[in-house]
Formats: C-alpha cells, structure tokens, sequence
C-alpha cells in the first residue's frame, strides 16, 4: 500500500518552505496518505500493457512561431505584488543569519 | 575571506590526475522567450517584458517556442550529438525568488540532444576530443539586486528585487561528459573548449555568445584523483565563470586548491564554489546545499517534443562549415602561423577580418589593423573588437584610401582615429581633417626646396654621389608637411633637384 510518511511531509514542508507543527505534520501526513491511496488505485485497472502516462492527449510538437506578443505593463505585471520597490518586486530577505 | 593554502601547481600535477566537467548555458538569440511571446530584447525598463505565462499566474499555458527548438536541434547536430526521437519538458522544482513559478521548465532525463562530441585544438595545434553528454532546453531566470548588504551581496542583504525581463528567455545547457586525461593541459582544455564552443555557437546564428553580457556562462566542475587511481574524486562545482580567461584560471586555481587539501590529509566537501576575477580565487558558495531536492516531473502543460526526422536532416544539411575547418581553411588562405590564427581567435577578431576582405580590402591589411591599431584601442578602452564604432566596411575603406595612394599608414592612422571618435565615415574625415598625401608637384616643390636650401651640408653630399642621405632630406619634407606627403615622389622630387639618379 503506497502511502507518505511523516517524515516525507516534513522534507517537503521544508523544500517548500512552509512552517508546521508537528500536530499538522500528523494531520497532512494522514490527509495526503488518503489522497495518494485513492490515487493508487488506477494501479489496479493499469495492466503492464499500459505505460506510465504523463499527458493525457496524443498530441506532440505543438510549437509557436518566435513572434513578439503584447507584455503586460510594469504597472499590471507588479498589481500583484505584496511590495515593490524599484519597479521590482521586492521579497524578504533570501539568507538567514548564519 | 578565508585566505586558502594551494600548492604549486606542478606539484598538484604531479600527484594528481584533473578530471572536469563543464556545463555551459547559452542564451538564444530568439525574438521572444521559450514558452512565451514576451521579447527578448535587452535593457528594457524592468517588468516591463513578462506575461501571465513567465509570471507564472494561475491559469496560464506556456506554448514552447520553434526557433527555440530548431536551434537546440542544431546545437546538437553541431556537437555530433543524437537528437531525441521523443522527448519532455520536466519541472525542476525550487523555492527562490529568481522564478515567479518556483520551478524551472528543463529538461530531466530526457534532453533534445545527447552523447555527442566537440574536438576542439589547443595552442600548439593538438586536437583534443571532449565529449559531450547532453545538450537540453530550459528558461533563464530573472535578475535580483540585492538590497541593504555590502556591495550587494546576498549576505546581509535585508531584502532583494526582482526583475523578471530575463526569466523565461530560451537557455540551452550543453553538458560534458567526464573530461579525463587532460593532465596539466585541464586548463588550456577547458577554455579550448569553451572557446570553440563559443565560435561554434555564433556560427550556427543561433546566439551571440557573449561571455560579458551573460549570454554564454560556464560552471566549471573538477575533482582530482591519484594516479592510477580509477574513482573519481569528490568534485567541486565553480558556478559562473564568466570569460575565457577566468575558465582557465578556475581550473587551474581548483586543481591547487584540492591537492592542497588532499595532500594535508582533509577531504573535499562537494560544493558550490564562487570566483573572483580579481585574484582568480573561489570561495565556498556557503548556500546550504542540503535541501538540494528538485522533485523533478514532467511538464503537464507542454506536449512532448518529437522532432521529425525529416526536420533533423534538413537542419543537418543546412548547418554551416565548423568553426575549426572554417579557420584551417582561412589559415591556408591566409598564409599565417597557427600562434597567429590562435591570436586572432582569441582577440574575437576572426569574424571582423572576414567581413572586411568581404568588403573589399587584401587580407594582410585587414589583419594588420585588427589585430593592430583596433585591437590596441579596444584594450585601451575595455571594449570588445566588434564594440568599437567602426565597421569592417569602414576598416575596408581605409585601406583602399591607402591602395590608391591617397592616405599613408600614418595618415591612415589618424583617419581611423577619426572614426573612433564619431566623427564620421573615413571619407568623412578625410575631408574634415583634411588628411590627404600631398603628391601634388607643386605643393611639394617649394617644401623640397626649403628643404634642400636649409640642409646645404646633406644636399652637397648627396650631389657627390651619398644618395643614402637622400633619407634625412626627405624626413625634413615629411615633417614640414606633417607627415601628408607621399614619401618615394618627395625622394624622387629631391633626387632630380640635385641632378642625382639612384641607379
């Protein structure tokens, strides 16, 4: 039975950069095992005959002509921004305090 | 800055075996960015070049770009390389800022291009094989300034911006494999390489490859192991070498580095390590590397990539003469050393010389003025040769002002001068400074008899048969005149004056 350990939730907590206790690291541990068992039952109607799918449709070199599009404006691309600085965005400090 | 104790580098050599790996990222030179229409154009206001695509707003599907793929398909074939049949973009999945998307569209385990090759020719003309493991595609990532440190520097920095102009432009990645057997030729190899690569680059049209705008950097892997010793030692990963020279100088500064702290009996830590072009040194990119975890999947949003093989040939067939055959082959026409094609790659100077003798003007004076007077104003300036406001028309042109007789070297010189300055086209100059050789008889005839009657003394010796001294006769005229006369008719002006012939 595939599953995810708490462990595993806890290494991708902290790839992804988010804070959780160790109550919610039992709380997803168990929500994203349910998940991925629900998931893991196509395994049971996929035969050996049937290759691991990543795109749906049978479509391939789907390509656009290298021709310049219209960009947002500086204005609407940062509308977004939780604070800018510069006419950039601006984010927290990256390193920590060694 | 920790000060760190190397060995010679001979002494490395003699204890140790390089083995390198060098990854080079090539912007292309695409009009807009790889899965998006944004442009690509340089040194626009900031955000001013992104969409919901390269923003990574929800919603958006990117759509890859054709030329981005055509040109990857020709990298490759230059490179020997297979193309795949078949292949995915791969989401590479990391949290930093330098992507709105937080993760990068690469390629994982199945790049467009693989198991290839590159012989490239070092200094003395031995040709070296470095073989390439794969060419992929994936996207630049935007520029941060990093606020509040010192000189700014990520560290101590209180906050970053972002300017995501650049995060989506198309990046190809081209991988060695293991560069083994170089010995203490690892260096040379490497910028060889690099170098060709480079030549390589432009000539397929696909990029400029400038090292100095970014638009081509390298990460120089290296490890060493003992002699005779078949397992790879632990490698060190020098990120953003940004030059020909510094390619060099980071292998070499690594080779010194690791047997230092081999022969002191430490280990290696496998690392990112920064350079410094001011002293040629790395440092520890002190980065964490540990969460170095990118959860690699294929792209969901992008079809698969199946180049046909119709296509593949058709590139093939159309791909331009390589960079190396091309130089043997001007090299032979030419008539010039291997040190001085050597010189004249490593200046950058090749396409310039090609393009002035297209333009016009005998080879040996294209080189004399590119490799000469050009290359000494570039120098001077910091400038790259093909930055400097002067054409290979232009450069042509003077040298056919000089073939006709209406400029000397001299003169020619000033009206290249003219030229740097913006002060027009050689004609221009010409006329504006009023550079001309002066051939004229009766403009000369009163210089050469000031002349003559002012050295009395040289004159009578010439008249008594020492026509060598016809030599400081002619100087005075050259300096009376600013050096605008042509020299053999003054001489010729001065001989018949003093009823002398110089048979």
């Amino acid at each position: 039975m595939p599953g995810i350990t708490r462990e595993e939730v806890a290494h991708l907590a902290r790839l992804a950069r988010l804070e959780l206790s160790g109550e919610e690291l039992d709380h997803f541990a168990g929500q994203l095992g349910d998940i991925i068992g629900a998931v893991a039952r196509v395994a049971e109607v996929a035969d050996q005959d049937v290759p691991p799918t990543s795109h749906p449709l049978p479509l391939t070199n789907v390509m656009r002509a290298d021709e310049v599009r219209p960009s947002l404006t500086p204005e609407q691309a940062l509308s977004g921004a939780p604070a800018q600085e510069q006419q950039r965005f601006k984010v927290p400090q990256i390193l920590g305090e060694d | 800055m920790t000060v760190t104790e190397l060995v010679s580098y001979e002494a490395a050599l003699a204890g140790y075996d390089p083995v390198m790996g060098l990854e080079v990222h090539v912007e292309l030179g695409t009009r807009t960015k790889m899965f998006c229409g944004c442009s690509t154009e340089l040194g626009a206001e900031p955000n001013s070049q992104t969409c919901p695509i390269c923003l990574g707003l929800p919603g958006s599907l990117p759509v890859v770009n054709s030329i981005g793929v055509e040109s990857a398909i020709k990298i490759g074939l230059a490179l020997n390389c297979e193309i795949a049949e078949w292949c995915r973009f791969a989401r590479k999945n990391y949290f930093y800022p330098d992507m709105p998307k937080n993760f990068q569209t690469s390629q994982y385990d199945e790049p467009i291009a693989f198991n290839g090759y590159l012989d490239v020719q070092l200094e003395d003309g031995e040709i070296f094989r470095v073989e390439i493991e794969r060419a992929h595609m994936e996207e630049d990532t935007g520029k941060s300034t990093h606020v509040g440190g010192a000189t700014g520097r990520i560290h101590g920095a209180s906050h970053s911006l972002l300017d995501y102009n650049r995060a989506g432009i198309p990046l190809i990645e081209i991988v060695t494999k293991p560069i083994e057997g170089a010995g203490e030729r690892a260096p040379e190899v490497a910028k060889a390489y690099v170098a060709e690569l480079r030549e390589l680059i432009k000539a397929l049209g696909v990029s400029e490859a400038r090292m100095d705008k970014g638009q081509m950097r390298c990460d120089v892997n290296l490890s060493l192991r003992r002699h005779g010793v078949e397992k790879f030692g632990t490698r060190s990963e020098t990120k953003n070498v940004n030059s020909l020279r510094s390619v060099e100088r980071a292998a070499r500064f690594e080779i010194q580095r690791h047997a230092a702290v081999l022969e002191s009996g430490g280990t290696i830590v496998q690392e990112t390590r920064h350079f410094h072009e001011e002293d040629g040194s790395t440092t520890s990119g002190r980065i964490k590397d540990n969460a170095e975890d990118y959860r690699y999947f294929p792209e969901p949003d992008l079809v698969p990539v199946a180049p046909s093989r119709e296509w593949v040939e058709e590139l093939r067939a159309g791909l331009p003469e390589l960079p190396r055959l091309h130089r043997k082959r001007l090299r032979e026409e030419w008539g010039i050393s291997e040190h001085d094609m050597q010189s004249i790659l490593n200046a950058g100077a090749v396409d310039l010389i090609v393009a002035t003798t297209d333009a016009g003007a005998p080879a040996d004076q294209a080189r004399k003025w590119w490799m000469g007077e050009l290359s000494r104003n570039a120098n001077e300036s910091g400038r790259a040769l093909d930055e400097l406001p002067i054409s290979p028309a232009q450069v042509a042109r003077v040298t056919a002002l000089v073939a006709s007789g209406d400029l000397n070297d001299k003169l020619a010189r000033q009206v290249i001068e003219g030229v740097l300055a913006g002060e027009g086209d050689p004609d221009t100059v010409v006329d504006k400074r009023g550079l001309k050789v002066v051939s004229d008889d009766g403009a000369l005839g009163t210089a050469v008899e000031e002349a003559i009657a002012s050295n009395a003394a040289i004159a009578d010796k010439i008249r008594g048969g020492k026509v060598a001294a016809v030599g400081a006769l002619v100087g005075a005229v050259m300096k009376a005149t600013r050096g605008q006369a042509d020299a053999a008719r003054v001489k010729e002006l001065i001989l018949e004056k003093l009823g002398v012939s110089e048979g």
